[in-house]
């Protein structure tokens, strides 16, 4: 199985020279860590920025600079601001390559949630909703299942839709699936997963 | 016309009514209208309904309007931050109105730019195009989303000229100039007033024509997550 730096480095191979790409809060943050040195990848922050680096060191944090997440970050010699309306223009205008997310559920058709559970806290889709829908390929990072050690790759979602049809790719701590015509793709295992491990673990049609 | 004023007292005097549709600029706390948000506090003004990304926290930016019972209705995309927000959301007392934010900032630039509808793929297949009218453009399902219209906007810019020029500052930007442009209404309140004619005209991103009166203040500009990262040793 793989860790949550390991499946990062994965999302990390999906990466190409000059792309444009969205990471999501949690293990998609971790991706950064992991682009090959001498690719040009440019971060979007979808708050207003691209060219989004690394966090600052103490006492250089400044409230005007922020990602997504609300948290400090800094400014790169390519950095370029704009207002939020600009910055989901270029999301739903599909010129970001990218989208690299956490999920609660897929499907086998590309079915996304990962906004609201019914019944808890809901905080709200923020602009995952808009980047699902825009964005030129949608990969999700996350376990193959959930604290109940319930599937999370699924026929059908159960929760709260986030899009529909929009998901491209999967990356999970068991291995890499790819939405097909029909059904999921599996591409890759995981280190010490076999494929009946992984279609044990997966309740979606594997094709 | 003059359009500095010496407080947000003074620059928010006349344009207040209950029941009234604000529209605020800021992303968390960042890029707040801080020293609006507490003149309107003070105003008394009630049953407002305001649309903002977020509802700040609970001491600072929209969670003092909440603390004290001055909005009835929020249009948000995230509102995770706020436990005053959540008691009075879940107990009824307070409307919400989910946006995908970037559905937000359009409906935000199209009240500004004079367009009431348009059609966006954001969201379709979900809750938020229930009620909608669903359009097929080229094989493609988009759901008609609203322009907003507000009486007021409240904004905040680093710097302006005196005739509302106004630039603002890294991603403190955000929602500003989208919530700028859509108030009948726009005070704008920045950091510093500089005279007419000392800003670059070809860097202005703001043109004072959207900013009907200004204010100049001390700002907390609070942060909300403060994170770094270690030095190399």
């Amino acid at each position: 199985m793989w860790d949550r730096n390991q499946m990062a480095a994965r999302a990390a191979k999906e990466l190409r020279d000059g792309m444009y790409v969205n990471l999501g809060i949690g293990i998609p943050t971790l991706v950064s860590n992991y682009i090959p040195d001498g690719m040009s990848v440019t971060l979007q922050s979808e708050n207003g920025m691209l060219g989004m680096g690394p966090f600052p060191y103490e006492g250089e944090e400044d409230a005007d600079l922020i990602n997504a997440g609300k948290q400090t970050i800094t400014e790169l010699p390519h950095t370029a601001y704009f207002d939020s309306a600009t910055s989901f223009g270029m999301i739903r205008g599909g010129k970001i390559a990218m989208a690299i997310l956490g999920a609660m559920e897929v499907s086998e058709k590309g079915d996304l949630a990962n906004w609201m559970i019914p019944g808890k806290l809901v905080k709200g889709m923020g602009g995952a909703m808009d980047l699902v829908a825009g964005v030129g390929r949608v990969v999700v990072v996350m376990d193959h299942a959930n604290k109940h050690g319930e599937s999370k790759v699924l026929k059908n979602c159960t929760l709260p839709l986030t899009g529909t049809g929009v998901v491209d790719l999967i990356i999970t701590n068991m291995g890499v699936l790819e939405v097909v015509e029909g059904g999921l793709k599996l591409l890759e295992l995981a280190d010490g997963v076999t494929e009946a491990d992984l279609r044990a673990a997966t309740e979606a049609t594997l094709v | 016309m003059k359009k500095v004023y010496g407080s947000a007292a003074d620059a928010l005097d006349g344009v207040l009514f209950d029941g009234m549709l604000i529209a605020a600029g800021g992303f968390g706390l960042c890029g707040i209208p801080e020293l609006l948000i507490d003149g309107i506090v003070a105003s008394g003004v009630k049953d407002l309904t305001v649309a903002s990304n977020n509802a700040g926290v609970d001491d600072f930016g929209l969670g003092k309007l909440l603390a004290t019972r001055q909005i009835r209705k929020m249009m948000s995309s995230y509102v995770g931050e706020n436990a005053e927000f959540m008691r009075q959301y879940l107990s009824g007392e307070l409307e919400l109105e989910f946006n995908p934010q970037g559905t937000l900032a359009e409906r935000m630039r199209a009240g500004g730019a004079g367009i009431p509808g348009f059609y966006t793929k954001t969201g379709v297949g979900t809750v938020i195009a229930e009620g909608k009218e669903v359009k097929t453009f080229d094989g493609q399902d988009y759901i008609l989303e609203r322009g907003i219209f507000a009486d007021l906007s409240i904004v905040k810019a680093w710097k302006a000229d005196e005739t509302g020029n106004a630039v603002f500052r890294k991603t403190a930007r955000n929602f500003n100039p989208p919530a700028a442009m859509c108030g009948k209404i726009c005070i704008m309140e920045v950091e510093e007033i500089v005279p007419t004619g000392s800003l670059d005209p070809d860097t202005i991103h703001l043109p004072g024509i959207y900013v009907y009166r200004l204010i100049q203040g001390e700002h907390e500009k609070r942060i909300e997550q403060r994170t770094v990262r270690p030095r190399a040793a």
